[in-house]
């Protein structure tokens, strides 16, 4: 009975959402993943629209990177359903994202360490000669130029990833995300392994994006990184959503007070706010 | 790594090179293989010198391993071992294993003999030596190995059920249907034409034809390389200065020229030549007719076979994604890879490969016995693993496992010729083995630092 009332509730404020902005890019509804017994996201309902950066925040297990394992095809939910530009899509593996226009640069980068800065850009999606063969100087010169543009020092296209440093790395999986015409990217803590200046670079890349209307979940431990980034921040604590607020509505004691205590804005108190200054 | 990998620095183009390294960084070739060419060498030298010294003359220069007859069956004796390395390769890179394979060998050479010498001549009453029943029987056989690969693959991707238990299983399972199929009967005598896939004098191509191979794989290697280099002119790629691809072109071409020279160098046995001229009606000249053999067609096979699958390796996706998996199964998973039905394909193509290396022993043999490829498993993953393919996945090279092979036969033949008895054989080739990859663990450690 509760359930029901709260499910109404839940499609009555999306469809309001909706009223206001147009269909938004990506909704994810209901999403429900377990692991064993144990519920790694429970019930998480997030929307993302066209051009806007939604942050995705939370502390260690809250279920930020699993939610979003779910809409990169990585590990589909075990409930809940996943729409772009309002139908519902089945995403059951990261093919079926990719196809839809979503790519992923994970907080692992993903790179097959064998394998040169090409190799790793196309993987999976390979140019090929007219005989069906592998097109290597033609991968190589887009990867060139992707990379070019990312991180002008860049060198070592011929060398296999696993003797790059952690920025250069981080550029190939930036440049993977990014070479596919990407509609909704998805940017699991992309500045972890960063040094001050290639963060600088990741950041005007997002707004870049972010200006050519491309849906961005940015996940990250760095509350000023998503404060400085996010049009609105979704707010996640043990599994659980616990809310979505405007950037400009609130401060980031408020946003802390969601991470630490999952209590909304409204909700806190200013002993509350004493307690986490102290 | 960087060694290893052969990168050419963009810093180093059309300077003269200053040192070896700066020589073969220019040259950008493989340095594992060119290491593995220099103990090659050593090995033969070292097998020359001492067959010498053991033989009847006693002194360094009568030494018999470097012949044309010795170099001739090393040849052919690899060429079982070294077909079903490169599909090993692929195993290993993927970060599985294959036993089964002297077994699938077993099995699929004993049902190619069946149909030649039981299903075709007899059931079927159509009698011995028909044009068609050589490629029937290798069709049937390179089908079973194919379906046994697919069986396997099946439960090693699907069904989650680790590749080296798959394989163990296997191992007993198709050598048992072995003896099963005709009581552990020996199967002969086979088909004339099916026992050419084994080579043997008379099923050799013959200094003309030989020659004229050998020129077209030349002609091959200098297209490729100038094809290569003028796309990435094309794209403005850095490439080998011009004196580094003419020594490339010099080496390769003189490497394949001189192996078709040893190759026709080896005359007919003179029973064989003598029988020969009887047969066609020629009179024997003063101290016999000489018949030169050229190259044994099953090494023509194995050639085939390292071309093909060097390029399934390195020019296709297929062999991307091999590698890909090798080097991180998660990340290949997330770069959209169907890695399961990659590595089922992997399997078909050694099962595939096990069936080619069954039709030619069989056929090198005239018979099918059933302990045809015991054992073949542990050679062909020495092969590999010696020839660089490494165990913890994502490293390895075809070439390099052919070479591996011809390094295994190598040290078989000369310490067969040295008359060292069977279980010392197996000693050394067991410590070699192991040295050899501590050896080269040690050096990659080093490097990657």
């Amino acid at each position: 009975m509760s359930e029901g009332a709260m499910s109404a509730d839940r499609v009555t404020r999306v469809d309001s959402a909706a009223a206001q902005a147009g269909a938004p890019l990506v909704e994810m509804r209901d999403i429900r993943i377990a692991f064993g017994g144990v519920h790694a996201v429970e019930d998480v309902t997030v929307d993302l629209y066209a051009g806007e950066v939604v942050g995705l925040v939370g502390g260690n297990g809250a279920g930020k990177s699993t939610l979003m394992r779910a809409l990169s095809g990585a590990h589909p939910p075990d409930s809940g359903e996943i729409l772009v530009d309002g139908q519902v899509v089945p995403i059951t593996n990261p093919r079926d994202a990719k196809a839809l226009g979503i790519e992923t640069i994970y907080q692992t980068l993903a790179l097959a360490d064998n394998i040169d800065a090409a190799g790793n850009m196309f993987l999976g999606r390979e140019l090929r000669t007219r005989i069906g063969a592998l097109d290597d100087d033609a991968m190589e010169s887009a990867t060139r130029k992707v990379i070019g543009r990312l991180n002008p020092r860049f060198k070592a296209f011929k060398r296999s990833v696993m003797s790059l440093s952690g920025g250069q790395r981080q550029s190939v999986a930036i440049a993977r995300a990014v070479h596919f015409n990407a509609r909704i990217l998805i940017m699991d803590e992309p500045t972890a392994a960063l040094g001050p200046a290639e963060t600088v670079q990741v950041r005007n890349l997002i707004k870049q994006l972010k200006s050519e209307g491309i849906g961005i979940f940015l996940i990250s431990h760095d509350i000023h990184d998503v404060f400085d980034l996010s049009d609105r921040i979704s707010v996640m604590l043990h599994g659980k959503l616990v809310g979505t607020v405007r950037k400009a509505d609130v401060t980031t004691d408020e946003v802390l007070a969601m991470i630490i205590m999952g209590k909304l804005p409204s909700e806190v108190s200013e002993k509350d706010l004493a307690e986490l200054h102290r | 790594m960087t060694e290893a990998t052969g990168t050419v620095p963009e810093s180093t183009r059309e300077q003269a090179p200053r040192s070896l390294r700066g020589l073969l960084q220019a040259l950008n070739l493989d340095t594992r293989l060119l290491g593995m060419v220099g103990a090659l060498a050593v090995i033969w030298i070292g097998f020359q010198i001492l067959s010498g010294l053991t033989g009847p003359k006693h002194d360094i220069f009568s030494g018999t391993f470097l012949t044309p007859v010795n170099l001739y069956n090393l040849a052919q004796q690899s060429v079982s071992v070294g077909i079903m390395a490169t599909g090993m390769v692929l195993i290993i890179v993927s970060r599985n294993i294959d036993l089964s394979i002297g077994s699938i060998l077993g099995l699929t050479g004993y049902t190619m003999a069946m149909v030649q010498v039981i299903w075709i001549p007899k059931s079927l009453g159509l009698g011995f030596d028909q044009p068609y029943t050589w490629i029937i029987a290798l069709a049937i056989g390179i089908a079973l190995g194919a379906a046994i690969g697919a069986f396997q693959g099946f439960l090693i991707a699907y069904g989650k059920v680790p590749a080296f238990i798959v394989t163990l299983g296997g191992l007993l399972v198709w050598r048992g249907l072995v003896f099963e199929e005709q009581q552990g009967q020996t199967i002969s005598p086979l088909d004339k034409t099916f026992q050419l896939l084994g080579g043997s004098p008379t099923a050799s191509l013959g200094d003309v034809a030989s020659w004229i191979l050998g020129v077209l794989a030349c002609a091959g290697i200098v297209y490729t390389l100038i094809a290569t280099r003028r796309k990435r002119r094309k794209y403005g790629f850095p490439v080998r200065p011009t004196w580094a691809l003419a020594v490339l072109v010099a080496l390769g071409c003189l490497a394949i020229l001189g192996f078709v020279w040893i190759m026709n160098s080896y005359a007919w046995p003179p029973g064989l030549a003598t029988q020969y001229a009887h047969d066609h009606g020629i009179t024997q000249p003063p101290g016999g007719l000489q018949i030169a053999t050229g190259i044994a067609y099953p090494v023509i096979i194995l050639i085939g076979v390292t071309l093909v699958m060097t390029y399934i390796t390195t020019r296709r996706r297929f062999g991307r994604y091999v590698f890909a998996i090798g080097g991180n199964p998660d990340a290949a998973e997330l770069g959209g890879i169907n890695v399961r039905r990659t590595i089922m394909l992997t399997f078909v193509l050694i099962g595939v490969l096990a069936a080619i290396s069954g039709a030619v022993q069989s056929a090198r043999l005239q018979a099918a016995v059933t302990s045809l490829g015991t054992q073949a498993e542990l050679d062909v993953i020495a092969a590999a693993v010696i020839g660089g393919t490494s165990f913890s996945g994502g490293i390895g090279t075809i070439p390099g496992a052919v070479l591996g092979a011809v390094v295994m036969q190598s040290l078989r033949s000369g310490m067969l010729l040295l008359r060292v008895d069977s279980p010392i054989q197996d000693i050394v080739v067991g410590v070699v083995l192991v040295s050899a990859i501590a050896f080269d663990t040690y050096v990659r450690g080093r490097s990657a630092r």
